[in-house]
């Protein structure tokens, strides 16, 4: 049993909004593969819940006019894997949330949870990143739209003000339309495993051969996820070869900064991310319609 | 201080009317109010798969589910697979295989059969791996448990 002092079911946007500008102490529970196991490890506290999961319109996905495809925060990763418009839009995305957990977890955790909770480990963030998405952040006096990058402030810290609610995931057209993109999850197993290093790369090639743009990120390389702007910049205009692409590689290294834990050494980690990083080069730039030039 | 919920729930069948804590999972209501003991909790925080039950057609682990959650749905248990007395054709198959030592984990892993069985796909051996992956078993080594559900979905498609 869990220590639950208060619990509301919010009904509406505006009511879940309010009862958290009521008492900013108050938490979100959406999926709760997070918040309860965290509720677990301290059972002595009890806690105010402020459930989101009646908020229907926090499930859509859907595209917009000017052809922006937002994502609900509610969208569980069941519902992403399963969802046309992101099978059909962002493989990357169906790649990554296949890789979350077991078919259980998937059907209850959510996008929106994945990325709140500041996780460095978050298999959604580094495709989120290289997709240069857009999190649409509510509260009840305003609303404002941030890039994903500026969102992370560290491990398990988030830009979210108090009485703030995520509420859209927002990619513009132009980040995914005739990309390939490549999502890499390093882990001692297949499912029910955490990433000992995430890769993500979408990019878009010119004639086929050459990098016309690249975005790379990383997860689990530095105390939030990053995007390796250096390696980027480093790769555009260039042929898609196993030297550029293992250069990419290692400027990726170096711009990250991962430390030892107990699932992985800082040394493997660094070895990890060179390679993965120009394996995940190769697949996208194989998936955005690229030929072998080697 | 307690939060006091009232929740309406179908289990394998039968409805259930409960004054229930916020603060209680659903495997707890299952368990501990409806005496269905055939969820079990492994390691209660959604790793191993020992809880898992139907609820409104999807497998989800109870031990991560509050019991408010579970206001309106219908659950089904491994308590509610078997019809008088006869096996379910998942249950019948993980005896004819032997898929069961311990039996800890079994009540999850049939639930989670049950709910393929009852989708109707079809289901390569590496898929049915991949969809019991959320699921432990110390004892069998899987082989079995996976000819068991390879059994029963090859007879569902028949």
């Amino acid at each position: 049993m869990f220590l639950v002092e208060e619990y509301y079911e919010a009904q509406t946007l505006d009511e879940a909004l309010l009862l958290m500008a009521d008492k900013p102490e108050r938490q979100i529970i959406a999926g709760g593969t997070d918040l309860l196991i965290k509720m677990r490890e301290d059972p002595v506290k009890s806690v105010q819940l402020i459930s989101i999961r009646s908020l229907e319109a926090l499930k859509t996905i859907s595209l917009l006019d000017d052809k922006t495809l937002s994502i609900g925060p509610l969208a569980t990763f069941y519902d992403l894997a399963t969802d046309p418009l992101i099978r059909g839009q962002l493989p990357i995305l169906v790649e990554a949330a296949l890789t979350v957990g077991g078919p259980q977890l998937r059907a209850m955790a959510t996008i929106g949870g994945n990325i709140c909770n500041g996780a460095p480990s978050a298999d959604s963030a580094p495709v989120l990143f290289a997709l240069d998405a857009r999190l649409r952040l509510q509260s009840k006096d305003q609303t404002r739209i941030i890039p994903i990058q500026e969102f992370y402030r560290g491990p398990g810290l988030v830009d979210l003000k108090p009485g703030e609610l995520l509420t859209a995931i927002t990619i513009a057209e132009e980040s995914y339309r005739g990309q390939g993109g490549s999502y890499i999850k390093f882990a001692p197993r297949k499912a029910m495993d955490l990433a000992m290093i995430g890769v993500a790369v979408t990019c878009r090639l010119a004639q086929r051969q050459h990098f016309e743009e690249v975005r790379i990120s990383l997860g689990v390389a530095a105390p939030t996820p990053i995007r390796c702007i250096r390696a980027e910049k480093f790769a555009r205009k260039k042929a898609v070869t196993e030297e550029v692409m293992a250069e990419a590689g290692r400027l990726a290294l170096a711009e990250a900064s991962p430390r030892s834990s107990w699932r992985a050494s800082r040394e493997y980690r660094e070895h990890l991310i060179v390679e993965l990083t120009a394996r995940a080069m190769k697949t996208a730039a194989s998936r955005a319609g690229g030929l072998e030039n080697d | 201080m307690k939060t006091i919920k009232r929740i309406s729930l179908n289990v394998n069948g039968k409805r259930h009317e409960l004054d229930i804590n916020a603060g209680e999972t659903l495997l707890e209501i299952l368990r501990e109010r409806l005496h269905l003991t055939g969820a079990k909790e492994g390691c209660g925080v959604g790793e191993c798969g020992a809880c898992t039950v139907i609820v409104d057609g999807v497998p989800l682990n109870a031990c991560l589910y509050l019991g408010v959650w579970a206001d309106g749905k219908t659950i089904t248990t491994v308590e509610g697979l078997a019809t008088e007395g006869e096996l379910s054709k998942v249950q019948q198959a993980f005896v004819s295989e032997g898929a069961v030592q311990c039996g800890f984990c079994t009540p999850g892993i049939v639930i989670t059969a049950s709910a393929m069985a009852a989708g109707g796909r079809s289901y390569t051996r590496d898929k049915i791996k991949q969809e019991l992956a959320g699921h432990l078993c110390r004892c069998t080594g899987y082989q079995k448990i996976v000819n068991a559900v390879e059994l029963v979905l090859k007879e569902e498609q028949d």
